[in-house]
């Protein structure tokens, strides 16, 4: 198995912890694994993005080749757009529908939304609304991560246990929070890409 | 032993621990800043007594590096590329001494600038000193090549460069230990004068470096760092330093490069390698980070003799880091057809955290200044350089750390007026206080705003070798008393603010104005340890 996946989002919105848990998870498998990240400027609420990369066979670079991106998992709307090129054709998008708006010229959802629909193959959910009707409001990335689920070629018990290496010295409650904030998001996924395929 | 998930500068830390240091001194700068971080939290590294320590700047860290290796025992610094300009005066003179005790420089480069003023090449520094040269291509190489480095150092008695750059600096793999090794014990030079470089002595001491040359350009041909992979397709051969080697070989399934390949990951150049391989390819194409260092010692002045591809003919930008793609490119793969950026997509700038006390400085400075003309205010690096972005647009210069005071006196020297300096609590120890005492002797007219949010922020909130002695330095460096003033950077106390700015930029003098509250983050982090220290003691 072999995934090359963008992770995109604003600063502090903890992509980081996604790639964390899906890292986490890739190890235990015994994987080989590339996670470059970003640090410094771009923390203070500009955009962020890192480059994950998991394989049965050693990894060389640490980025991504641009069109071969297996996937983009995005907490941000506009931020998933960014990093499009990277996308490969047959890649999916997975993305927050939610937009963090910092800026003053933030486009109109609308446009974002109506963009992300061009894309062939997308999973678009509201993630900070599913993580707080589970009282997680904190979480909406595991629900990004939920959503991404099925598309990781990794049993879901084994994306629980990375959650659980991850979180585990947060304590019990946020580990089950965080459980259920990952099972919401990829329930929505594979009901919505069943209508998809339908 | 079980791999570790580090990061290329954590690799790089972990293996100093490992190796035996005894003292790493650092000032923080992106993407270094994680080396001496590890070290500074590492639980190991405090068992085993190790120094970790945040200093002024990078000149007096590398300084306090060569005096532990005077006393016999291993040190290393770590800076950003710009950090050896502010080094390069001990850099340059420690290759002149040599070490005793293992002695490591590290420098972490930034090409396409991803949080730098430039894109400088360290490797021209080290090429410069003829200091041997390591730069990892991969975590694990990070690791085996600083154990290695401070061995080689010892050898033959000279501080080791490493340099490597942004993406390898900031980004993660799994790494395997090596079995860690004692600090060595106190023992002075067996040379008394080898570190008094008095002409005579230097001119012994410069001898001996160069005698030392050939045997290093001897270690690099029999290193396993660099290596010669032949492939039959001999039309092209290629030379890969340092992380280029992974994007090459990202481009071939299996990573099986048709070509003969040179892998370089320790200087000088191998000249075994360099030499069958260009005697055994028709052309040659040279991948490196950042300068075209290799490239251009192929090509020559004269560019005679086969044709060399690289930065200096198009076949790779001229600027900006590399990536896989780019050398797809040079290699005339087809471009993998990808879409563009949609249009609705905008910038999304970093900006200054809400709350952040440097807005109030620059909220009240800007009012303070509005029946001046434009182009006053000198700035530095740092968060507060985030002021030259809207909605504040508050500063107009930003070249390296120190510079905003001594601009600011050119400047009004020469009759500009007011001449603002705008400069962090950090910035200031690091490089401001010499040009503050020559405002002090010189009488310079020059308004100086120490920001001063105890802590140096931009690289994460290391502490701030200025807490506590701002106003001690100023009034020892001579500025008068009543023209040192802190304030409150709260709106709530934005009129007070702004009668101060005004009354100083009246002022014909050096004055000081000292905005002072602690950033946001760092107060939050402070508390939250606060808080989870108060719940252990119950
Ligand atoms: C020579 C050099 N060393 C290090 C850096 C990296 N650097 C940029 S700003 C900064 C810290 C600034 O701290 P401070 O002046 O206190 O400002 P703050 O970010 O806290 O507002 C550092 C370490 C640099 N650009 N140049
Ligand atoms: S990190 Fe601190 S100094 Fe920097 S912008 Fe945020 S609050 Fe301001």
């Amino acid at each position: 198995m072999k995934k090359d996946i963008i992770l995109a989002g604003v600063g502090g919105q903890g992509i980081l912890s996604i790639a964390a848990t899906i890292g986490m998870a890739a190890i235990k498998r015994g994987m080989y694994l590339k996670q470059s990240e970003v640090h410094g400027m771009s923390q203070r609420g500009g955009d962020v993005s890192s480059n994950l990369r998991i394989s049965d066979e050693p990894v060389f670079s640490d980025l991504i080749p641009r069109g071969l991106a297996d996937m983009i998992i995005a907490v941000e709307p506009m931020e998933s757009l960014r990093h499009l090129p990277m996308l490969s054709p047959e890649g999916w998008l997975i993305t927050n529908i939610k937009p963090y708006i910092n800026i003053r010229n933030y486009p109109e959802i609308e446009k974002v939304l109506a963009e992300l629909e061009k894309v062939p193959h997308h999973v678009a959910l509201d993630a900070d609304g599913i993580a707080r009707d589970l009282g997680a409001a904190k979480s909406a990335n595991m629900v990004i991560l939920g959503a991404a689920a099925p598309f990781l070629s990794f049993s879901f018990e084994q994306l629980e246990d990375a959650i659980r290496s991850i979180f585990g010295r947060k304590g019990e409650e946020v580990i089950r929070i965080n459980l259920e904030a990952l099972k919401a998001g990829r329930d929505v996924a594979i009901s919505s890409t069943r209508i998809q395929a339908g | 032993m079980q791999k570790l998930l580090l990061l290329g500068d954590e690799a790089i830390a972990q293996a100093a621990i490992d190796a035996g240091l005894s003292a790493i001194y650092a000032y923080p700068g992106t993407p270094s800043t994680e080396i001496n971080e590890y070290i500074y939290h590492s639980r190991e590294a405090k068992e085993k007594g190790i120094i970790s320590s945040w200093v002024a700047n990078e000149k007096t860290a590398m300084e306090a590096a060569l005096g532990v290796s005077y006393a016999g025992k291993r040190a290393m610094t770590a800076m950003k590329h710009v950090g050896l300009n502010v080094a390069a005066d001990p850099f340059m003179n420690s290759a002149i001494t040599g070490a005793n005790g293992g002695l490591l420089f590290v420098a972490c480069d930034d090409p396409s600038m991803h949080s730098s003023q430039n894109e400088q090449d360290s490797r021209c520094y080290g090429k410069f000193a003829l200091l041997p040269i390591l730069e990892p291509a991969n975590q694990q190489e990070a690791y085996d090549m600083t154990r290695f480095a401070f061995d080689f150092s010892e050898k033959y008695g000279v501080p080791v460069l490493m340099r490597l750059t942004t993406r390898l600096a900031h980004s993660r793999a799994g790494v395997a230990r090596s079995e860690s090794r004692e600090q060595n014990p106190l023992s002075l030079p067996a040379n008394h004068r080898q570190f008094i470089l008095l002409p005579v002595n230097a001119r012994r001491q410069y001898k001996k470096l160069l005698g030392q040359f050939p045997e290093f350009e001897r270690e690099s041909e029999v290193s396993g760092f660099n290596s010669y992979e032949d492939g039959p397709d001999t039309r092209l051969g290629i030379i890969a330093c340092g992380i280029a080697y992974n994007y090459l070989k990202e481009n071939y399934p299996g990573g099986k490069v048709p070509h003969p390949l040179v892998k370089v990951g320790m200087y000088p150049c191998p000249k075994n390698h360099i030499t069958r391989l260009y005697e055994s390819c028709d052309e040659i194409l040279v991948l490196e980070d950042g300068h075209p260092l290799i490239e251009e010692l192929l090509r020559g002045m004269l560019s005679r003799g086969k044709s060399v591809h690289g930065r200096l003919d198009g076949f790779v930008p001229r600027d900006g880091e590399l990536n896989p793609s780019i050398v797809a490119k040079a290699l005339g793969f087809a471009e993998v057809p990808s879409v563009p950026v949609p249009d609705v997509v905008v910038g999304r700038p970093p900006s200054l955290c809400g709350g952040c006390p440097h807005i109030y400085t620059y909220n009240a400075l800007n009012e303070a200044l509005t029946e001046y003309a434009k182009g006053r205010v000198f700035s530095d690096i740092g968060c507060y350089t985030l002021g030259a972005l809207e909605p504040f647009d508050a500063i107009n210069t930003c070249v390296d750390m120190g510079a905003s005071i001594t601009m600011a006196k050119g400047a009004a020297d020469v009759g500009l007026s007011p001449a603002v300096a705008v400069i962090g609590d950090s910035t200031f120890t690091h490089s401001g206080i010499t040009g503050l005492l020559d405002c002090v002797n010189d009488g310079s007219n020059v308004k100086v705003l120490i920001l001063d949010n105890a802590t140096t922020a931009m690289t994460g909130g290391q502490p701030s070798a200025a807490t506590g002695r701002i106003e001690a330095i100023c009034k020892g460096l001579g500025v008068e008393d009543t023209h040192i003033i802190v304030l409150n950077p709260s709106p709530k106390y934005h009129e007070e603010n702004l009668a101060i700015m005004k009354k100083e930029l009246e002022y014909q003098g050096v004055s000081v104005i000292i905005p002072r509250r602690e950033c946001i983050q760092t107060a939050t982090k402070r508390k939250k340890s606060e808080i989870k220290a108060k719940k252990a003691e119950l």
